[in-house]
C-alpha cells in the first residue's frame, strides 16, 4: 500500500448548497416566497408569528416549525388556523441544532404549496449553527431581544452578517434594564454595515405593524432575495 | 457546537473523493470569519468519521486570516474582530478577500501498488 494525495478544493457545505438550490426551485415553482426565521432560544420566534399570520393582508403564509423536540410551537400556531407543518430534528441525528437542507426536502411533500404564498421556516433556537445551512430560502430574518446584551452581534458575527432583516423584540421591557440599544444598533452596524432593522414588542404591538409590512412585501416579491 | 455538523459535511465531501479507498489524511483550509474551534473540529471529527472510509484519518486545519477591501478605495486590510465599515472611508461596500473558506483542500489516501510499474 502506498498514500497517494487526491485534489478537492471543494467548499465542505457545497453538498447542502445544491440541496438547497433544489428546495428553492422546487418553492419558486409553486410561486411560494420562503423566509428561514432565526434566533437564539426564548427570542420571540413564535410570538412574533402570532401576532401577524392572522392579519397579512391576501397573503397566505404556512409555517415550517423546526425542533429538536416537540411540538408546542406548532400546537401555538396551528391554533390560529393558519397551515403548520413540524419537523423535528430529533430522530434523524440525534438531535440537530439547526435544519439543514435536507431535513427541510424531506419536509416538502407535506407542505401545502398550492395553498400558501409565503413559507416562514422557524429554525431552532441557536445563534450558531443556522446560519452555516442554507435551506432553500428567498431572505433570512433574525430575531435579538433586549434581554439578551448589546455584544451580540460581536459575539455571533456569522448570524449577524446571515441576514437581510434583524429584529430587536421586547424594546418594552427597555425601562428595567440596564440596556444601552444605540450601542447594540451601533454594533449590529459594525458587523453587517446597513442592514435593515426594526424594533418592537410583541408583547404590547408596539412595532408590529412594521414586521406585518415587511412580510407582506416578502410574499409579493418586492425584497432583494440572496442568491440560489 | 456546529463543529459536529461540519464534521459531517467534511467526512462526505473526502468519502466522495476517496473513489472507495481508505482515507489517511483530510486537509482543509479554515477562514477565521466561520468560527470554527479547530481542537473541537478535531474531537468532533474524529468521533464522526468511525465506521466511515476517514476512521483514523488526520484532520489538518489551516487557518486563513480574515481580510477585507473596501471597493470605493480598494484597500485591503485584516481584522482581528468582526468590524466590516471601511476604516478610512466608512462606507460598508466592504467584501471578504480571504476568511470566509471552509474547503477540503486536498486528501490523501492509501492505494495497493501498482504491480505493472518499474
Amino acid at each position: 500500500m502506498h498514500r497517494v494525495k487526491v485534489t478537492v478544493v471543494e467548499e465542505a457545505l457545497d453538498a447542502n448548497n445544491t440541496i438547497a438550490a433544489a428546495n428553492r426551485a422546487d418553492f419558486e415553482r409553486h410561486g411560494v416566497r420562503v423566509i428561514n426565521f432565526m434566533s437564539a432560544p426564548g427570542a420571540g420566534k413564535t410570538t412574533l408569528l402570532e401576532q401577524v399570520v392572522r392579519d397579512l393582508d391576501d397573503v397566505r403564509v404556512g409555517v415550517l416549525e423546526g425542533d429538536v423536540q416537540g411540538s408546542m410551537d406548532a400546537d401555538r400556531l396551528a391554533s390560529l388556523h393558519i397551515p403548520v407543518t413540524q419537523l423535528n430534528t430529533d430522530p434523524s441525528f440525534g438531535g440537530e441544532c439547526h435544519l439543514d437542507a435536507n431535513m427541510v426536502r424531506s419536509a416538502i411533500p407535506s407542505l401545502p404549496l398550492e395553498e400558501i404564498d409565503l413559507l416562514v421556516v422557524e429554525n431552532v433556537g441557536n445563534l450558531v449553527c443556522p446560519a452555516e445551512f442554507r435551506i432553500g430560502e428567498d431572505t433570512r430574518v433574525m430575531v435579538c431581544s433586549v434581554t439578551e446584551g448589546e455584544d451580540k452581534p460581536l459575539k455571533y458575527p456569522l448570524m449577524f452578517r446571515a441576514c437581510e432583516l434583524v429584529i430587536i423584540n421586547k424594546i418594552d421591557l427597555l425601562p428595567h434594564l440596564e440596556f444601552d440599544l444605540e450601542k447594540l444598533l451601533r454594533n449590529i452596524d459594525q458587523v453587517h454595515p446597513g442592514v435593515e432593522t426594526i424594533l418592537l414588542s410583541a408583547r404590547t404591538g408596539e412595532g408590529i405593524g412594521a414586521w406585518r409590512e415587511w412580510l407582506v412585501r416578502a410574499a409579493t416579491q418586492e425584497h432583494e432575495r440572496v442568491p440560489a | 457546537m456546529h463543529e459536529l455538523s461540519l464534521s459531517s459535511a467534511i467526512i462526505n465531501t473526502a468519502v466522495k473523493h476517496a473513489g472507495g479507498r481508505r482515507v489517511t489524511a483530510v486537509n482543509l483550509r479554515v477562514g477565521r470569519l466561520r468560527q470554527v474551534i479547530p481542537d473541537t473540529l478535531e474531537f468532533y471529527f474524529e468521533f464522526v468519521a468511525r465506521d466511515t472510509l476517514c476512521e483514523g484519518a488526520t484532520l489538518a486545519q489551516q487557518v486563513i486570516d480574515a481580510r477585507l477591501r473596501c471597493r470605493p478605495c480598494a484597500l485591503e486590510w485584516e481584522i482581528e474582530i468582526p468590524a466590516f465599515r471601511c476604516p478610512t472611508c466608512g462606507g460598508s461596500e466592504v467584501e471578504i478577500a480571504t476568511g470566509n473558506e471552509f474547503e477540503v483542500e486536498s486528501i490523501e489516501v492509501e492505494e495497493a501498488a501498482c504491480i505493472a510499474s518499474k
